[in-house]
Order: C-alpha cells, then sequence, then structure tokens
C-alpha cells in the first residue's frame, strides 16, 4: 500500500485507526465517574498529543537515523510558531499560510543553525546547536520584544491588518479558522455516560501527523535512510569510500526541522499564541526525552514518548487533593487519610517527580523504550496463544537501537 | 445502554439529550447553550489556575490556599471572612446563585503554553465557567486573551506589568492586583521625602516587557520629582549572579540603586547589592540606598536580612488594621497557621468580586458579568475605597508603600507599611503610553455562543 | 580602567563557580564516560546541606512570649534553639553563624555517600549503554532530586548568609591606587574564589602526584588495557564518582552565601557547566578549568555598560557565542582529546 512493505503498512493503518478514533480511545470512562479525571479526550490535549508527535517523529529522523543528538530543536518549533502569528497577523486568520510559511521559515532557519553545527558531531554537534537555541530564545525574550512580543507573546489583535481577509464583524474576536471552520468547533457525541468530543483543530492537526508519518517511514525505507543509518553506524568509514555524508545529514536536519517548523505552525493554528519559552532548551530536551523514553529509531517509539509525556503533564498535574478525596471516600478515614497522604506527593505539584521516576523506571527496565516494552507486552500474548517464543518477531515496530 | 445526563458540561442541557436515541450529537460551539460552560446543574465550576511548579510555586500555593478559603466561604462553610466587611452583600454563603461552587486546579509552570495548556482543559474537559490565577505577566496576558478567544472571564491574580490591563487589556479580563505605573507613582513622594529630591539613580531592570514598564514608569515618576538617572543596565532574566551588574553601580555616579526586578532575579541581585556593601557607602555626601518597586513578603523572605530598611511598593500586607484585612487574616491564620500573602489576597478578592458579580448581574454569562464589574465601587475587601475602572478593567485603590522591617518578631513579620498612598495619586489616563495609548482597546465581551 | 580591573575580578569569581562545577562534570565524562545531567542537582543537593545543617543548628523549641502577640494576636511563640541550652547564647550564635563553613564537614562524607550510592545503584549499569539512556536515567534522576528538595523545602530560596565577618567587601581601589571605593569586592566572594584555587589545585594534584590518581588518568586513557593489566578500574572509578559529587557539593555548600539557594539552581547551572565542559574541551580537566574562567571573565565584560550600549543583548548571548566560535575555530573545544565523546 502506497509503496510500502507490508509490516510498515500495517503499522501505518493501525496508526491512522489510532488517530481516527483517539476521541473514543482517550476517553474510556464516562464523564460522571471517578475516573472520568483520567479522561485525555477533550481538544487541546489530543491537539497537543499529536502535534507533539509529529515534532517527535521529525527529530526521530534526524536522531533516529543518523545519531546526531540535537538539543536545540526547540527553537525551530519556535521560530515556525513566530512565523505561523505572524502570518495571521498580517495574511489571513486562514490557518494554511500560517502552517505553509512556518515549515518554511523553520526550514531555513534550520539549514543555517544545521550548516554550521554539522561541521562537528558528537557533544561538540550537541553543544553548538544548544547554543543557537539558547540564543534564540533570550533573544527572543528579550531584545527582539518588538517582534516576538518577549515576555507577553505574539497574539492576533482585532486591530492587525489581515490584509486577505474581509474585515471582522464588530466585537468579534479573531479566531484561527479553515476556510471558516474555527479550530475549537466540535462535534460532542453523547452515549450513555460518555462524552466523545470530535475537533476540527484536532482531525487538521491528526491529517498532518498521519502525512509526516508516513512521510517518515519512507524515509526509513529509502536509500536515503540507508545513508543516514549508515553515518550512524560508521561515518569514518563512509567518508573512506568517498562518500561526502555531510549532504545527507544536513537534509535530514533540515527535514526534521520542517517537522518542528510544522508542529510549531499547528501549535499556533490550533491556540494562536507564541511565547518564547517554547524554545528554552528545557523545551529542546524534552522532545529529546520524548523520543528516547518512546524508542528512539523505531517508527512509532517517538509518538508513544511525545503522547505519554503531555498526557502526564496535563492530566497528573490537575490531580488535587480534593479529588483524591473522592476518590478514596468509600474507605474508612483513618485509612482513606493514609492512601491520601501517601499519594499526595505524587500528584497535583507533584507531577514533576512522577515524570522522573516514570523516565528512570522506563530507562532501567525497557532499554529500547515503550515500543520494547509493547513489544514485550506482545511476546508475552504470543508466548500465551501459541507458545511459542516469539519476542524478537514482532511486527509492530523496527527493532530499537 | 441508557442515557445518563451528564452535569459536568454545561452546554449538554437537558432538552438537548430529552428523547433522543442511543447517539446525539450537538454542536459545541453552536447554539446549544447561550454562553460558554453554562452551568445547568446544582454546582459551579472554577478554574484556579496557578503555578505548582517552577520558581513560584510556594506563590501558587498560597493562592490556591486562598482559593479554597474563598470556596469554603462562598459555599458557606468557614467564618466568612471578607464575605462580612464587602460592602456589597449579594453574596449570601449559598454558593454563587444558588449553585455549590466547585473547583479544579491547574498547574501553569509559570509558562504561558503551560498556562494556556492547563486554562484550555479547565474550560474544555471541566467546563469551568471562569480562569483565575498566575503568577507572572507574562501567563496572565496569554491566559487573558484565551479566555478572551474561549468567552469565559479571567480574574487575573499575580501580575504588576502594565500590560495587562494596558496594551493587551481584553474585555473578558480584570484585575484587582495594582501596576508598575502605581508602583512608581506611589514610591516616589515617599523617596523624595526620605532620600531627598537631589538624588541620581541606577536603574537594573529585567530584560523582559515587566522590567521595561516598571523601569519607566519608576524613572518617569522619580524624575518628575528631580531625581536624575544616571545609568539603566538591562539584566537577562536568567542570570543568577548579578556581580557583575552591581561592582559597576560604585564607579557611576549614582547615589541610589533601583532594582526592577521580581521574584528570583528580585532575591539575588538585592543579595548582590549588600553583600557588596553598597548600604555602608557614601557617595555625594549622601547615604548610597536600595529601592525595590515591587516587593512580594514570600520572595523577600529568600533575601533574608538584606531587605532591612528598603523602600518598596506592595499590594496588600497582612498587618493592615482595616475590617476587611483583619477578617482575611483571622480566616486564612486559623485555617493554616501562618498569614496570607499579597497573592493569596488579590486571588481570594477577585473569586469575592466574580461571585459578587455574577449574583449582581444574576448571571454567569460573560457579557454579564462585565457589566457588573465595570465601573463597580467596593469597599471593604482590605484595600479601601476601590473603583473597577470600565475603560482598562484595573482596581483603582490605595497603594501601600513599604519598608524592610529593622526588627522582625517572626518569619513572617519582614516589612512594614510606611504610607498608604491615596487612590488619587495613582489614578491615571486610560489612554497614556505607557498604558499602550489610545491604539489599546478592550474590544467587547465575548460569551463564547 | 577600574571598570575593567573589577569585570576580571567578577569574571574569575564566576569563573570559579564554573570551573569548580565542570571540573566535577569533566571527571565523570572524562572517566566514566557516562553523560551525567545529575550533576547539576548535585551542585543542588551540596547547596541544601548548608541549608539542612543551619536549620538542624537553630533546631528550636517554642517558649511563650506574652508581652508580644503574634499576626492573630494570640501571646507570640518565640522560637529558642536547642543550642542555646548547650552552649549558652553568645557561643550558641557563633555557631548558627558559621553555619555555612561548617557545612562542609557536614557535606564532605553526604556527598561522597550520595556519589557512591548513585554510581553503585544505578549508573554502574549504564556504562555500556548508549549516551541517551545515560541522558535519560540522569534526568529523570535530576528531576526526582529535585522534587525531593522541593517537597521538604518549598520552592523559594532560603537565605543562608556567610558568618559576620565575612560581611562588607575589600577595597582594592585604595591597595592599588586607584580612587577610594572604585573597585571593592565582598569578602565572601574572595573567600569563594580562593576556596575554588584550593579545590581544583588539590584535585590537580590528587590526580597528578598519587598512585591512585595516576591509575585513574590510565584508565581514562585506556580503560580496557588497564582491566587487562589486573587493576580493580571499577573500585576506583566509583572512588572518583565519589570524589566528582563531592565537588559538586563543596561548589554548592559555599554558594549559599552569594545566592540564596533553591530547589531549581542545579537545572541553572546544568546547561552552563555542560557548555564550559564541551568548550574546555572533552576529557580535558585543565580545559575544563579554563573555560570555566574564561567564559566568566567574558561573560563579565559583556555586561558592561560600554559594550551593551553598542551590542544591545549581548550579555544575553555571550557565553553561547563564544562557544560557537571556539568550537568553530578549533574542533575539539580549547583542550579536547581526540575521540572522547565523538560517537
Amino acid at each position: 500500500m502506497f509503496g510500502l512493505r507490508k509490516s510498515d503498512s500495517v503499522l501505518l493503518l493501525i496508526v491512522i485507526v489510532l488517530t481516527l478514533f483517539a476521541p473514543f480511545i482517550l476517553n474510556p470512562f464516562p464523564e460522571n465517574s471517578v475516573m472520568a479525571q483520567f479522561n485525555g479526550g477533550y481538544p487541546d490535549l489530543m491537539q497537543r498529543l499529536v502535534i507533539f508527535g509529529i515534532f517527535a517523529i521529525g527529530f526521530n529522523i534526524l536522531f533516529g537515523l543518523t545519531g546526531y543528538l540535537s538539543f536545540g530543536h526547540a527553537a525551530f518549533l519556535g521560530v515556525g510558531s513566530y512565523a505561523g502569528v505572524w502570518m495571521i497577523k498580517l495574511l489571513t486568520l486562514n490557518v494554511i499560510p500560517a502552517i505553509i510559511v512556518s515549515v518554511i521559515v523553520a526550514g531555513a532557519f534550520s539549514l543555517l543553525v544545521g550548516w554550521i553545527s554539522l561541521r562537528r558531531s558528537g557533544i561538540y554537534f550537541s553543544i553548538l546547536t544548544l547554543a543557537f537555541a539558547q540564543m534564540s530564545y533570550s533573544l527572543a525574550y528579550s531584545v527582539l520584544t518588538p517582534i516576538t512580543g518577549g515576555e507577553t507573546g505574539l497574539q492576533p489583535k482585532v486591530g492587525d491588518p489581515r490584509i486577505l481577509d474581509a474585515a471582522l464583524e464588530e466585537g468579534v474576536t479573531p479566531r484561527a479558522n479553515l476556510f471558516g471552520m474555527f479550530m475549537n468547533d466540535s462535534y460532542e457525541l453523547v452515549i450513555g455516560g460518555w462524552i466523545f468530543t470530535f475537533n476540527v483543530g484536532y482531525y487538521i492537526a491528526a491529517v498532518c501527523m498521519v502525512l509526516a508519518f508516513y512521510l517518515s517511514i519512507r524515509i526509513f525505507r529509502s536509500p536515503f535512510g540507508l545513508m543516514l543509518r549508515a553515518v550512524k553506524s560508521n561515518q569514518q568509514r563512509l567518508n573512506y569510500t568517498g562518500i561526502e555524508s555531510k549532504p545527507y545529514t544536513l537534509a535530514a536536519f533540515v527535514i526534521s526541522g520542517m517537522y518542528a517548523g510544522l508542529a510549531g505552525g499547528l501549535l499556533v493554528a490550533m491556540d494562536t499564541q507564541a511565547g518564547a519559552e517554547r524554545m528554552f532548551w528545557t523545551a529542546s530536551g524534552e522532545v529529546v526525552l520524548m523520543t528516547i523514553l518512546g524508542g528512539a529509531g523505531t517508527l512509532i517509539g517517538p509518538v508513544l514518548g511525545a503522547g505519554f509525556i503531555k498526557y502526564f503533564e496535563n492530566i497528573v498535574s490537575k490531580i488535587n487533593a480534593n479529588i483524591l478525596e473522592t476518590w478514596f471516600s468509600f474507605m474508612p478515614d483513618g485509612v482513606s487519610d493514609l492512601f491520601v497522604g501517601l499519594i499526595y506527593p505524587f500528584i497535583g505539584k507533584g507531577w514533576h517527580l512522577t515524570l522522573g521516576i516514570l523516565f528512570m523506571l522506563v530507562v532501567i527496565f525497557l532499554p529500547g523504550g515503550l515500543v520494547q516494552g509493547g513489544q514485550k507486552l506482545a511476546g508475552v500474548f504470543k508466548n500465551k496463544k501459541d507458545g511459542s517464543d516469539s519476542a524478537s518477531g514482532s511486527t509492530s515496530a523496527a527493532p530499537a537501537e | 445502554m441508557s442515557i445518563i445526563k451528564p452535569t459536568r458540561r454545561g452546554v449538554l442541557r437537558t432538552g438537548a439529550i430529552a428523547g433522543a436515541g442511543l447517539a446525539m450529537p450537538t454542536i459545541f460551539t453552536g447554539s446549544a447553550s447561550a454562553y460558554m460552560n453554562e452551568p445547568t446543574g446544582s454546582t459551579v465550576t472554577l478554574g484556579f489556575n496557578v503555578p505548582q511548579s517552577g520558581p513560584y510555586a510556594d506563590e501558587g500555593a498560597d493562592e490556591l490556599r486562598a482559593y479554597e478559603l474563598a470556596v469554603e466561604h462562598l459555599n458557606g462553610g468557614g467564618d466568612g471572612g471578607m464575605m462580612n466587611t464587602f460592602s456589597s452583600k449579594e453574596l449570601k454563603g449559598n454558593g454563587i446563585l444558588g449553585k455549590k461552587v466547585e473547583y479544579v486546579t491547574g498547574d501553569t509552570q509559570t509558562k504561558a503554553d503551560a498556562a494556556r495548556a492547563s486554562a484550555k482543559s479547565m474550560i474544555e474537559k471541566d467546563g469551568a465557567i471562569m480562569i483565575t490565577g498566575g503568577s507572572s505577566s507574562g501567563v496572565a496576558v496569554a491566559v487573558q486573551a484565551l479566555c478572551q478567544e474561549a468567552g469565559v472571564i479571567f480574574m487575573a491574580g499575580l501580575t504588576h506589568s502594565n500590560d495587562t490591563t494596558g496594551k493587551d487589556k481584553k474585555a473578558n479580563g480584570f484585575r484587582h492586583f495594582f501596576n508598575s505605573y502605581m508602583s512608581g507613582a506611589a514610591l516616589a513622594p515617599v523617596l523624595a521625602n526620605a532620600y531627598g529630591k537631589d538624588r541620581k539613580a541606577y536603574h537594573l531592570t529585567a530584560d523582559y516587557n515587566w522590567g521595561y514598564t516598571t523601569e519607566e514608569a519608576v524613572r518617569e515618576s522619580t524624575e518628575a520629582m528631580g531625581w536624575e538617572t544616571v545609568n539603566a543596565v538591562k539584566t537577562p532574566l536568567t542570570q543568577t549572579d548579578f556581580s557583575s551588574y552591581i561592582a559597576p553601580v560604585l564607579q557611576s555616579d549614582a547615589d541610589v540603586l533601583v532594582l526592577n526586578h521580581y521574584g528570583g532575579n528580585m532575591i539575588n541581585s538585592l543579595t548582590n547589592a549588600v553583600q557588596f556593601g553598597l548600604r555602608d557607602k557614601l557617595v555625594n555626601g549622601k547615604n548610597f540606598e536600595i529601592i525595590v518597586p515591587l516587593y512580594s513578603r514570600l520572595m523577600a523572605r529568600g533575601a533574608g536580612e538584606n531587605v532591612k530598611g528598603i523602600f518598596g511598593s506592595t499590594n496588600w500586607h497582612w498587618s493592615l488594621q482595616d475590617e476587611g484585612s483583619k477578617a482575611f487574616v483571622k480566616s486564612f491564620g486559623e485555617k493554616y497557621g501562618f498569614p496570607p500573602s499579597q497573592a493569596a489576597h488579590t486571588t481570594y478578592c477577585q473569586t469575592l468580586l466574580y461571585a459578587d458579580a455574577a449574583e449582581r448581574a444574576g448571571t454567569f454569562n460573560p457579557c454579564g458579568i462585565v457589566e457588573a464589574l465595570e465601573g463597580f465601587e467596593f469597599d471593604g475587601l482590605g484595600n479601601g475605597k476601590t473603583l473597577y475602572r470600565a475603560e482598562d478593567h484595573q482596581c483603582f485603590k490605595d497603594v501601600l508603600v513599604v519598608k524592610g522591617k529593622e526588627n522582625p518578631t517572626s518569619e513572617f513579620d519582614i516589612l512594614e507599611v510606611v504610607e498608604v498612598t491615596p487612590v488619587a495619586q495613582v489614578t491615571y489616563d486610560a489612554n497614556i503610553a505607557q498604558m499602550g495609548g489610545p491604539d489599546a482597546t478592550l474590544g467587547d465581551c465575548n460569551p463564547g455562543a | 580602567m577600574e571598570a575593567i580591573v573589577l569585570q576580571i575580578l567578577n569574571g574569575l569569581d564566576k569563573g570559579s563557580a564554573y570551573a569548580l562545577i565542570a571540573l566535577g562534570l569533566t571527571l565523570i565524562f572524562g572517566t566514566l564516560g557516562v553523560v551525567n545531567f545529575a550533576h547539576g542537582a548535585l551542585f543542588m543537593i551540596g547547596a541544601f546541606c548548608a541549608v539542612t545543617l543551619s536549620k538542624i543548628l537553630t533546631l528550636s523549641h517554642v517558649v511563650i512570649d506574652a508581652t508580644k502577640k503574634d499576626f492573630l494576636g494570640n501571646p507570640l511563640k518565640v522560637e529558642v534553639p536547642y543550642i542555646y541550652d548547650f552552649l549558652g547564647e553568645s557561643a550558641g550564635n557563633v555557631v548558627i553563624d558559621w553555619a555555612v563553613p561548617l557545612s562542609i564537614l557536614f557535606a564532605i562524607p553526604v556527598m561522597i555517600l550520595i556519589g557512591f550510592i548513585m554510581e553503585r545503584g544505578l549508573i554502574k549499569h549504564f556504562y555500556k549503554r548508549p549516551h541517551a539512556d545515560q541522558i535519560l536515567v540522569t534526568f529523570g534522576l535530576a528531576i526526582v532530586m529535585q522534587e525531593v528538595i522541593k517537597y521538604f523545602y518549598g520552592a523559594n530560596p532560603i537565605p543562608t548568609p556567610a558568618p559576620d565577618v565575612f560581611k562588607g567587601s575589600f577595597d582594592f581601589g585604595a591597595m592599588l591606587g586607584f580612587e577610594a571605593n572604585s573597585i571593592i569586592y565582598p569578602y565572601w566572594r574572595l573567600v569563594y574564589f580562593s576556596f575554588a584555587a584550593v579545590i581544583i589545585g588539590g584535585v590537580f594534584a590528587f590526580l597528578q602526584f598519587t598512585t591512585f590518581g595516576m591509575v585513574v588518568r590510565a584508565g581514562m586513557a585506556d580503560r580496557e588495557t588497564v582491566g587487562l593489566l589486573g587493576i580493580n578500574i571499577d573500585k576506583r572509578f566509583t572512588i572518583m564518582f565519589g570524589l566528582a559529587a563531592a565537588v559538586a557539593g563543596l561548589a554548592g555548600v559555599m554558594y549559599t552565601p552569594i545566592n540564596s539557594p533553591n530547589y531549581h539552581m542545579g537545572m541553572d547551572f546544568l546547561v552552563l557547566s555542560f557548555v564550559v565542559v564541551v568548550v574546555g574541551g572533552m576529557g580535558s580537566l585543565s580545559g575544563a578549568v579554563l573555560a570555566g574562567f574564561l567564559l566568566g571573565i567574558l561573560e563579565s565584560f559583556a555586561s558592561m555598560t560600554v559594550v551593551l550600549e553598542t551590542l544591545p543583548g549581548i550579555n544575553q548571548i555571550i557565553i553561547y557565542l563564544v562557544a560557537i566560535i571556539v568550537l568553530l575555530t578549533r574542533p575539539r573545544g580549547l583542550m579536547g582529546k581526540a575521540g572522547v565523546m565523538e560517537e
């Protein structure tokens, strides 16, 4: 299918089905149940899951294939975001120009950064990319305030030019749209106690992610992808064979920069605001963590990692002591207090702690990231089913590296 | 399979589901309800969006305590706190408009992106009708714009930059906290009194929007008093060691150092300045002085003894002796065992003001709330007579000029109130350049439906 | 002229902090080949050793003072440190006053112990894993350490002043023949600088002049061969990890009077210290120290008004700009060795 081998087609189909039915999958609990706290099927989170999925897929094309660890990828996402907001301010509230220009601007910026940084390898390369990103962040926050809005960020205003749009009606807040469909328009499907939200913005982002994922499969399986792997396994040998590796790595760098730009453009399309902290080194670190956590070098891993981290950030941080008390209210007083006391440090303001512990557990027990966890699980099921030892025969992903 | 009526989301009103089959699609942003997240059950949900991680986590924790206290009081629990001293008597302790107040919490991380994500989740998932909180202007401006777009009310927490109700003001957003302009206007006369009118000031300014507006405000008002500004240097937000900015101060001719820094920056720059012994020096025959335009008692604790004798301004302080403040300190202190911070005070006030506005408007409709709050005059919330100005949704009230206390009796007793600058002195025209000029407009209220 | 002398002083002082942290980081890089993202957290834990000790010294029992009132109007509860009961008020005060220097004694064993536990319990299993895994696990560990500290001490900075004798500043101006007050420098910062110099010198001497150090240096150069010679290099590496943790911790302890410590101070230093290490060159201890001082001094110069007027915002980016220039002109940083962390 689409020029893919069978196992890849299956994977792509799985991803399509998952994104299509995400509103169901992420909302497994009825609205009024205690567990509804863990429902993630609301527009903003669903959008973020796929957008950061795109970001991580792109990062993985560079890091997973070539082994070059960029510590400044958030800069491309940030630059893309700023470009996107400016398009929305200057041209039109339609998101298409914003997304396209984001990708182009991020691509151009990554070409510049990549061209300089790729003169070094290993940790020297990482620090070069980090330096560019930190400079972008610092300047955007301070001296570039007229362009970036600095601390308070960049937002569309009623008085913006928007040369392609007809003037807004009196009293209407400017909102991003796609040919009249607003990003936060949703359909709600009520079945029993469940509410499933189908959001316009989410499906636009989801389509982008499926395309991005498809493209990444094609890159992974192409001769170009093979060349990138060769860079990772032994660059020296590659150079001895007379092949100049830099054009390949630079191409991979720019592609992954454009993915980041796409993510940035989609972020502002869904939520028309861009701020400098999007480019801070912790944001670059986050995409590194997403990729490693999911399984660097695997196709689906980065998406899983991105989903895992964003889900935790948004769900666990919102659980507070009150909610804990309702959970355990069925227990006798003393016992419920004990449970609340035990769990309290790990939720709400302690969500970082939970995340940190999970990072450690995953990397200690699943060296290949979450993908390996999935493979192990699949292996267990297979063993149960046909009793054969085929944990390594999983078709769901390329082996972790 | 039976249909259970969901109560958490206002949009799904009984009418929409009545007589439905197994599946019933409704358009979320359509005309299903009169306004965004209209509460239809017996409860109403407020969203408390405060920093729970990052450098301002303690401030966020204090805001959250105040919110919980306010919810308790609104629902009729506790001793009622400032509800008893509030000049408007609409609140009866039976929730808001007869609906029990519930709340959800989120973590802003003091980052605009995270704050918006968390606010969106409150609006989209939990059906929050109002978002409040935050501890920086970047977050306040970002979330305010989001609320304007989504069609819910935003009651700002601690945000001091002029922009929140200046250049970036929005119809759905309201600020009780004071701002940079007011700090400058309130401080200048007190400084002129204490240090004389012939002073040379050296500014160190945090290199971002809040820093710029604060420097501008303090400069303008002190220069109007006759002070001269000899230098103004911008310092990076991420700076932790300010020695290379402090050390050259003495080589200039300056005899006053103004630290336009907040939070961690303020603690470090003040600590460094005192370390360098600036305050022991005599320049131009005068004692060298340091000024911190915006004080936060909670953060000032981090600077320890270095704050002693240093002037600054603050929105509110627990040692105030009016009835409102006393009532608030009592109910907060008895519940948590320590006095509330100014962040706690402003967020408590904002919650009460919102609830009261809803009662007076008779609806949760954002446009009704906006109408009820615009031009609203009240008293008894700890700051004396206060006006929510219609032009920019900024509260106008007295401003406290404070000084680091020389002999503190406890770890909370760090600041003493030197002067209460009357509101007339800090009032400005809504169209002045510092506030974004005549181009900055509120726009229209957005009910989101 | 005064301004330049002053900024050189500042640069040396800042540089000594960078150099100390980078030294520990590069010990771990160089000897163990581990990218340790928890190194900043070790620095932070060191600082909180000082906080903890001063908390212990000021452990108090409550005496009710009926003459004064607290904020609710109840009789004021005055906390009297136990140490007053043991030593009397004046001696007790002296001990409390000297809490930070005393913390050095407290921090050394604590930090070495933490280092040992970290290496034996966790890092050991990651020697053969890819750097990516090392980053993930040490980053996770750093978050956990941070959050534990935040849980106990809150997020706000905690003032931890230096002893009274070190308050105030020294007037270099008068000494060097400039105008009085034109070059002043706080005593504690001078102490910090000297302390850093001693520690750096100590580590170098230890590696240079002891057999232990010789073996470790050999191990850094070629771990396999040293192992083949029948030397238990693993045990020595554990000790090196403990040493690196102690160096980071001591840097933290002495830093507390300069800036009040908070739970995320480690993260603030982490990125900077990586930049310092890499600019210095991977695997080179002297490179790390040199780069620390170089970046410190350049950062100080960039904050001068004259410089800022010509290049606005240069103070925001100077460190990164210098890093880029150095890495582009010298492929392995200032003094880097070939083949270390280049894969």
